[in-house]
């Protein structure tokens, strides 16, 4: 379009300097900076701080803790999401009003759901007071400073994006094909299992991918709703411990490289596995 | 035929009822936030005793909500604007150039958004201490801004693609000078793209933990921040209090998530993502 040649430089290119000049020193620097951190240890050898991790109990034990956190609230997220937003898949008011009430828990936030559960889900709140006002369960319930508390929380906030993730996807596919099968006399479970399904895999192992790495960092719930000493002593809190209650900023570099070190590896292992269904382009957006 | 039809109807109501069971639970959490925030004495009963609206003042007291608020307004604000500022001309290069490493650029934009901020937010904190702008606005604004700068580039860049390039030349045929071209052809073109992406950043903004609680030091706490440090002190205030900050968080929010759901989407506040799924 500019008519520019090879050789002389284009000078629109210099329009993405601040945005990647940005980028490098807040994002890459800190990151590689973090990382030769955690090999310089404030005592012992280079590799003391992931000799210390994987020796120390309450250190080790928190990436089981946390993946014993992040995978069941993963699988139900996704799991839940696919067939409530298959079921939406038409445009409609209803599939509008549902979006926006999903959105609000995802804009509130984390802290703001604790906050609500402590109170709602407590052994005095509401739910409690129905379950025994309907004698389906007497005594108070515990769902509150604990593994369970965590757990709800986290589906609470990674449904709906769960849900809207997969939404897009399913919206993306084109309704003609669906509507072709059916002309050719395939019954609604045989249209999804046929068609949606298939073309759906990308988007979910990204779905899944995107939900689980949320979960897996999952920090102000671990602490305001769980036991953050205990059952709940998540991967996040080890890091955040070391680094400002210990201020050993070398530890902490350690324990999150590790973080994303086991983050990279799920992604990678879901979006790998997606290849054993279907290769092909991921469904288009919707333009 | 009939029991098929039988099974779908009831696998239907099944979905439906999930969805209203979550809808319905995740309605009453947040009315018990805000009843208890007008409640008066409430202790194990259905309802309160009796409603005051007094524990808005006190937790505007305690908390230094006006403070807060304006520190809240700058560091969005500031976000906003300087992620339009850097953003948007990178998502027009990138939009219309082709150039080597433009996957390799792409891929950089898209990592901070596939990392949760957690991860990245303690390498940081420690490099912003080192540099003593952790504690400081300064700090909780150039955070806050990783997440929003490539957030802004990813949702423009479809966005400007799809403005036809040829509106440009004309302009330059009829002699219109780069500012011009700008002002009169490409501005008013972009504006509504950038007014959807800001209000996608400033909702997401309001609501990011993790980077503020991470770099903020107690002058430059964050709505959403202070009501961690709230509820996390919860035991030695009355609970009341720290349920109208929550009301009073969940205000601002969700005022801000009207205002955007005029203009975009909802699911463009977690989908954008999959524009360039390859990259990841």
């Amino acid at each position: 379009m500019t008519g520019a040649g090879p050789s002389s430089f284009d000078r629109s290119l210099l329009l993405l300097v601040p945005a990647t000049l940005f980028m490098v020193v807040l994002f890459v620097y800190p990151f590689l900076y973090g990382l030769q951190l955690s090999f310089r240890p404030m005592e012992g050898n280079w590799l003391a701080n992931y000799t210390q991790f994987f020796t120390t109990d309450n250190l080790r034990d928190t990436v089981w803790t946390t993946l014993k956190l992040a995978i069941p609230a993963t699988v139900i997220n996704v799991g839940v999401a696919l067939p409530i937003a298959y079921q939406m898949r038409h445009s409609s008011r209803f599939q509008k009003l549902i979006t926006t009430l999903l959105v609000i828990p995802l804009t509130l936030g984390t802290v703001l759901i604790a906050e609500g559960m402590l109170g709602y889900f407590g052994p005095k709140g509401w739910l409690s007071q129905s379950l025994q006002w309907l004698h389906i369960y007497e005594g108070p319930i515990r769902l509150t400073h604990n593994y369970w508390g965590v757990l709800i929380s986290l589906v609470i906030s990674g449904f709906p994006f769960a849900f809207l993730l997969t939404l897009s996807y399913i919206t993306g596919i084109d309704p003609n094909l669906p509507r072709a099968a059916s002309t050719l006399g395939a019954t609604p479970w045989n249209q999804f299992r046929h068609i949606y399904l298939p073309l759906l895999v990308p988007g979910l192992a990204m779905a899944f991918a995107l939900s689980f790495v949320q979960a897996f960092s999952v920090f102000p719930s671990a602490v305001l709703l769980g036991s953050p000493a205990g059952a709940t002593r998540v991967i996040s809190i080890a890091a955040y411990e070391a680094a400002f209650e210990r201020y050993d900023y070398s530890m902490a570099s350690a324990v999150a490289m590790l973080m994303g070190v086991v983050q990279l590896i799920v992604v990678a292992a879901v979006l790998g596995a997606r290849g054993m269904f279907y290769r092909g382009p991921v469904s288009g957006g919707k333009g | 035929m009939d029991t098929h039809r039988l099974l779908m109807k009831l696998w239907k109501s099944l979905v439906a009822l999930v969805m209203g069971f979550f809808i319905l639970n995740v309605a009453f959490m947040v009315a018990a936030v805000g009843t208890s925030s007008v409640a008066r004495r409430w202790l194990g009963t259905w309802l309160p005793d009796g409603y005051t609206f007094n524990w808005y003042q006190t937790a505007w007291k305690e908390f230094q909500l006006d403070s807060v608020l304006w520190v809240t307004i700058e560091v969005v604000a500031a976000v906003v604007f300087l992620s339009i500022l850097i953003g948007v001309p990178a998502a027009y290069a990138l939009a219309r150039r082709d150039f080597r490493g433009k996957n390799l650029l792409m891929g950089l934009f898209l990592l901070p958004l596939m990392i949760p901020p957690i991860t990245y937010g303690i390498p940081l904190a420690t490099v912003m201490y080192q540099a003593h702008i952790a504690g400081t606005i300064f700090g909780v604004i150039l955070a806050n801004m990783i997440p929003a700068v490539p957030f802004m580039i990813l949702v423009m860049t479809p966005f400007i693609e799809q403005i036809d390039a040829n509106l440009e030349s004309a302009a330059r045929v009829f002699g219109a000078n780069t500012f011009r071209l700008f002002w009169h052809v490409l501005l008013p073109l972009l504006a509504p793209g950038i007014l959807a992406a800001s209000l996608l950043v400033l909702v997401r903004t309001i609501g990011m933990f993790e980077l503020t609680f991470l770099t903020a030091g107690p002058d430059s706490q964050t709505l959403v921040v202070a009501l961690y440090y709230a509820v996390f002190a919860a035991g030695v205030r009355a609970p009341q209090s720290v349920d109208a900050m929550a009301m009073v968080y969940m205000a601002v929010t969700l005022a801000w998530l009207l205002i955007a759901l005029q203009f975009v989407n909802p699911t463009q506040l977690v989908s954008r993502v999959k524009e360039h799924p390859k990259t990841a």
